[in-house]
């Protein structure tokens, strides 16, 4: 069974992408996900060669006949997603948004004018990166059920690792707390939590680290940017040992990072105080993993 | 008038840009509808008047009374309910996959034995800080979901009487799409980077689908970049307004300050050209 990393921050914007491609590029052995497919970031720096690509059902939605309906108004009482309302016409329609895909409404029609509809709520590819092979997916705007889809690729790179026996899967996550982060750090063998020398920083930090141990998963931390406030790094890095979270390492503020990615080039290979924090940080995951 | 401020990318300003731009009003309330990760409050530091705990109904079954019928767990769409008959004769609740959808309840045939009970989700803070009305919700950590929290923010706590600032998680998903709905004006921070530049369109897709009124505010502006201003050219997508890159506001805001005052006016600028666009 190959050993997966994942790579989250709580809070958006600290460097998990220039983490994970750094990491990308030192890492050998390994199939890269970007389970952040609702803003996916890692193609941009890796340059992907798409060889498969899918489309992913999202749950199904309600659609009213109105021929059948009989203006009952039931199913816009018991909904509680708010999904039901009445058009300018008088009739009753599902906003497919707001619909849970509950079903209560279809299973509480007298006129079984409620059935539900299939839809697509996002792709997932397979692709050929330098790098080595990547999943990722994109969610479409608005959609539902990014924890599934995340749940999704990340099953797809495990059944391509064993196929071809590849030790290693590196996981870029999304921002936040939520379904997507739980479906990311669940099965992880490892989690780095990427932090930045803020109030924030450490505020969505610490709901990170709560989240990680609910799920029963080790976890470290990296500060980003920390010379930006020597004091603040110091403060997550005293939080993270109280916590017994490994302080894997600290990047500096370089401006080279924000122009390697204007440059589209990964922040390891151009720039030379990320590389030798990331070599740090490399050598303490691997002994975790 | 009630203004919604998102970006597809995580960390691009949004609390920054909201924070100031509630600061700059006469008559303002601001929610933070990020409750996976708010941080509004470390910024305002708003004296907290109120803390009311967040729930969501979930199923209690009386296996007592239950036939084990196993109407509830066919009508679950979750699949957080399974019934086991004879001879085992139980009812099981899965309370992290459940929706609070009322399906069970609904069905259940028998009366008592499926009943619904609150259950604790997250919580929301109320309070001032200084001339603005404050308003958090924060999600309890393992929840999976803060849409519906999000929801009840806007239909219970929203002043009508007020500016309403409405601090958006990122993304495009569905806590995105419950903040914006029914706002007369987004704001899409977008910082100028290929990353700030994909999850821009994202957002700009989301809101054009919903037939929302939009603007994009750019942080972190750089004189020589022009990423953000191609795009929002190209797409006839107003700029409101360019923040400059500056290592003032990155340390104070390391800090837990921003420099309100500083910006106050420019930020009434903002407002005033949002006001003539709806």
């Amino acid at each position: 069974m190959s050993k997966e990393l994942v790579i989250i921050s709580g809070k958006g914007g600290t460097g998990k992408t220039t983490l994970t491609s750094s990491l990308a590029y030192v890492m050998k052995d390994k199939i890269i996900v970007d389970a952040d497919a609702d803003a996916a970031n890692m193609y941009i720096l890796t340059s992907p060669k798409l060889k498969h690509k899918e489309l992913f059902k999202g749950n199904p939605k309600a659609v009213i006949d109105v021929n059948k309906c009989v203006n009952c108004d039931l199913c816009r009482k018991l909904c509680r997603f708010d999904a039901i309302h009445i058009n300018p016409d008088g009739n009753y329609y599902v906003d497919e948004v707001k619909c849970d895909s509950c079903e209560l409404c279809k299973i509480a029609c007298p006129a079984e004018a409620i059935t539900m509809k299939e839809v697509y709520s996002g792709e997932w590819y397979e692709s050929e990166t330098p790098f080595g092979l990547m999943v990722h997916a994109k969610l479409y705007p608005g959609a539902e059920n990014s924890g599934n889809l995340v749940t999704m690729v990340k099953h797809r790179a495990h059944v391509i690792s064993e196929e071809q026996d590849i030790p290693y899967i590196l996981v870029d996550g999304s921002p936040g707390i939520g379904c997507p982060v739980i479906s990311t750090i669940s099965g992880a063998n490892f989690v780095v939590v990427v932090s930045e020398p803020t109030p924030a920083g450490l505020h969505d930090l610490e709901r990170v680290k709560r989240l990680c141990d609910s799920f029963k998963v080790k976890s470290g931390v990296v500060v980003n940017k920390y010379d930006l406030n020597e004091e603040k790094t110091r403060q997550i890095e005293e939080f993270a040992k109280k916590e017994g979270m490994e302080v894997l390492g600290r990047i500096p503020f370089d401006e080279c990072v924000p122009k390697a990615i204007v440059n589209l080039q990964i922040p390891y290979e151009a720039c030379e105080s990320v590389k030798r924090a990331v070599d740090e940080i490399y050598a303490r995951v691997m002994e975790k993993l | 008038m009630k203004i919604a401020i998102t970006s597809g990318k995580g960390g691009t300003g949004k609390t920054t840009i909201s924070t100031m731009l509630a600061y700059s009003l006469d008559n303002p309330q601001y929610i933070d509808c990020d409750a996976e990760e708010p941080n509004g409050h470390l910024f305002l530091k708003p004296k907290i008047e109120k803390t009311i705990p967040y729930t969501e109904l979930v199923p209690q079954i009386n296996e007592d009374i239950c036939t084990f019928c196993g109407k509830c767990a066919d009508a679950c769409a979750y699949k957080a309910l399974v019934v086991m008959g004879e001879p085992l004769k139980k009812t099981m609740f899965f309370d992290e996959l459940c929706h609070s959808c009322g399906a069970c309840a609904y069905v259940c045939p028998v009366e008592g034995a499926l009943i619904e009970v609150p259950k604790r989700v997250g919580e929301i803070r109320v309070g001032k800080a200084g001339h603005i009305d404050f308003v958090m919700g924060l999600l309890d950590v393992g929840q999976a979901s803060a849409t519906q929290l999000i929801a009840t923010l806007k239909r219970e706590y929203m002043d009508d009487s007020k500016t309403v600032i409405l601090d958006s998680p990122p993304g495009t998903s569905c806590t995105v799409v419950e903040t914006i709905d029914g706002v007369d004006f987004v704001i899409l921070v977008a910082e100028p980077t290929p990353f700030g530049l994909s999850d821009l369109k994202l957002s700009v897709e989301l809101v054009r689908d919903m037939g929302l009124n939009f603007g994009i505010i750019v942080n972190k502006h750089e004189e020589d970049n022009g990423l953000i201003e191609d795009y929002a050219q190209q797409e006839s997508i107003p700029i409101l307004y360019r923040l400059p890159f500056s290592k003032d506001i990155a340390k104070s805001y390391s800090n837990g300050a921003l420099p309100f005052e500083k910006y106050k006016n420019d930020f009434k600028g903002v407002i005033k050209q949002i006001e003539e666009r709806i």
